[in-house]
């Protein structure tokens, strides 16, 4: 961590250099090592206010949030959409503005919109972290993704990853094939070819239509959540097909006679896009994700804390 | 910044002696540390510490001693007013501070800002019965802070624009200290 990050926001990750993220990783390391003492705070962001402002859902990202910022001393105000102005016809520049006029330092926001951090970014004069904008990007966790994997594989040349499941509505997806190619590995993408995007291999990303291939060629599986959510159209036959053919089990994960890091941003779909047997047998890593998820977002808010 | 005009204030067979009078005077006050603990101020204070284990063990044949190793970065007060980021080290404490006298080491005392950055910091670890310092060089006249040491090597009257730095060699066998000028 030896210079500031050359960006002042986290919009995404293809905003950001090789050399940005591993002054992330280094500064992670060392709030993992904080987070796991017995007294999990430190005073660094003590002068500093941020604004949660969630307009869409979450459970893990807020909370991680909340929890790395208030381990950094920093003041922190939550804004979610049920509730507030937006509801009475407030646009978000004016909402945004309005907060910061209460002289908050820095924002944090989910948006349903792709590009509503970026578009944030140049209408309003402060520090802006994106923590997910639609199908768009979702920076952080891909690097706790890539710092999770990281202490695990050590180094990314060479490593194959595979990418399974909902690529084409997945924020997760492209911010993780940005990050793994930054990082120099081999990324292919497997999932019914109606839920890959077309730009796929624009990306240096390789196509997988069978999945047990693709376990046999990767070092790590990274299994993506079915977004029903934001699906207009039925791009499956089954729930239960899908399961069957990219669905991950023990049973799929015994026959490929080697050990695969198997990750997974949250939230499941037990059954199916990860069995039951395979969340439960413990040979996933998504419970380290969970934890390295404060301290890499306690990195990303100190460094750029470090700029205001 | 470059430094010109370097000036010598302590060569290695000098702080090989002042290494070993520290020692001596950390065992009249600790003895056996049975209830007492060295931890080093990263990045600087580490090898000092290692030293003064060394020759407590190898001199006063103390069989246990428990040396930690504590980062201030996350707890300085100068967080986002230097252009320079602060660089954090490893902090590796593997042991209870609660009720042990605790001797904090520095290999320069200046300001003071960083020993109260260090006491804030120690107090994740427990609560100390007793914190001393100790500190290779006083740099006196320079404290921002009502910040004195307990045991110092040798004390050095400087003014602002210098620096005082102990320069070890590649193995940390040797070490000098210098008084530096530095370029405004």
């Amino acid at each position: 961590m030896k210079n500031k990050l050359s960006v002042s926001n986290l919009l995404g990750i293809k905003y950001i250099s090789l050399e940005d993220i591993n002054s992330i990783f280094d500064a992670a390391e060392n709030f993992k090592e904080v987070i796991n003492r017995k007294i999990k705070k430190v005073p660094s962001l003590r002068d500093i206010t941020i604004a949660n402002l969630f307009f869409e859902n979450s459970t893990r990202t807020k909370i991680s949030f909340e929890l790395a910022q208030k381990r950094l001393s920093a003041d922190v105000v939550n804004f979610s959409s049920s509730g507030s102005s937006i509801k009475k016809g407030e646009t978000l520049a004016d909402t945004v503005n309005n907060i910061l006029s209460m002289k908050v330092d820095m924002i944090v926001m989910r948006h349903p919109s792709p590009g509503a951090s970026v578009f944030l970014s140049k209408n309003v004069n402060s520090c802006i972290i994106n923590a997910g904008d639609g199908c768009h990007e979702h920076p952080t966790q891909a690097l706790l993704d890539a710092f999770t994997l990281k202490s695990k594989l050590k180094d990314f040349s060479n490593k194959n990853i595979l990418i399974v499941g909902d690529i084409l509505h997945s924020r997760v997806a492209l911010s993780n094939i940005l990050v793994f190619k930054k990082l120099g590995a081999n990324v292919k993408v497997c999932g019914p070819l109606s839920l890959i995007p077309k730009y796929i291999e624009t990306l240096g990303v390789e196509y997988e239509s069978s999945l047990e291939n693709g376990l046999k060629w990767c070092h790590v599986a990274s299994m993506l959540r079915i977004q029903n959510e934001r699906m207009n159209q039925s791009y499956f036959p089954t729930t239960r097909e899908y399961a069957k053919q990219f669905g991950l089990n023990l049973n799929k994960l015994s026959q490929c006679d080697k050990d695969i890091i198997i990750t997974h941003p949250g939230p499941i779909n037990r059954g199916v896009e990860l069995s039951t047997d395979l969340i439960d047998s413990g040979k996933t890593v998504i419970l380290d994700q969970v934890e390295n998820g404060v301290a890499v977002r306690m990195a990303v808010l100190y460094l750029l804390a470090s700029k205001l | 910044m470059c430094a010109f005009n370097a000036k010598k204030i302590l060569n290695t067979s000098k702080l090989s002696l002042i290494l070993r009078r520290l020692a001596s005077q950390l065992y009249e006050n600790h003895n056996h540390f049975e209830n007492a603990v060295l931890i080093g101020i990263q990045p600087r204070g580490k090898i000092l510490a290692k030293k003064l284990k060394e020759i407590l063990i190898s001199e006063y044949k103390i069989k246990n001693i428990d040396l930690g190793f504590l980062d201030i970065t996350f707890f300085r007060d100068d967080f986002g007013r230097k252009n320079k980021i602060l660089s954090p080290n490893k902090t590796s404490i593997n042991f209870f501070i609660e009720d042990k006298s605790v001797i904090l080491i520095d290999d320069v005392l200046y300001t003071g800002r960083s020993v109260t950055a260090a006491l804030a910091a120690l107090q994740s670890f427990g609560r100390p019965k007793k914190v001393e310092l100790l500190s290779l060089v006083d740099r006196r006249f320079s404290r921002h802070l009502p910040i004195q040491p307990d045991y110092y090597g040798v004390k050095v009257d400087s003014i602002n624009n210098q620096r005082v730095e102990v320069k070890w060699d590649k193995n940390n066998k040797e070490a000098s200290v210098y008084i530096l000028q530095n370029e405004k």
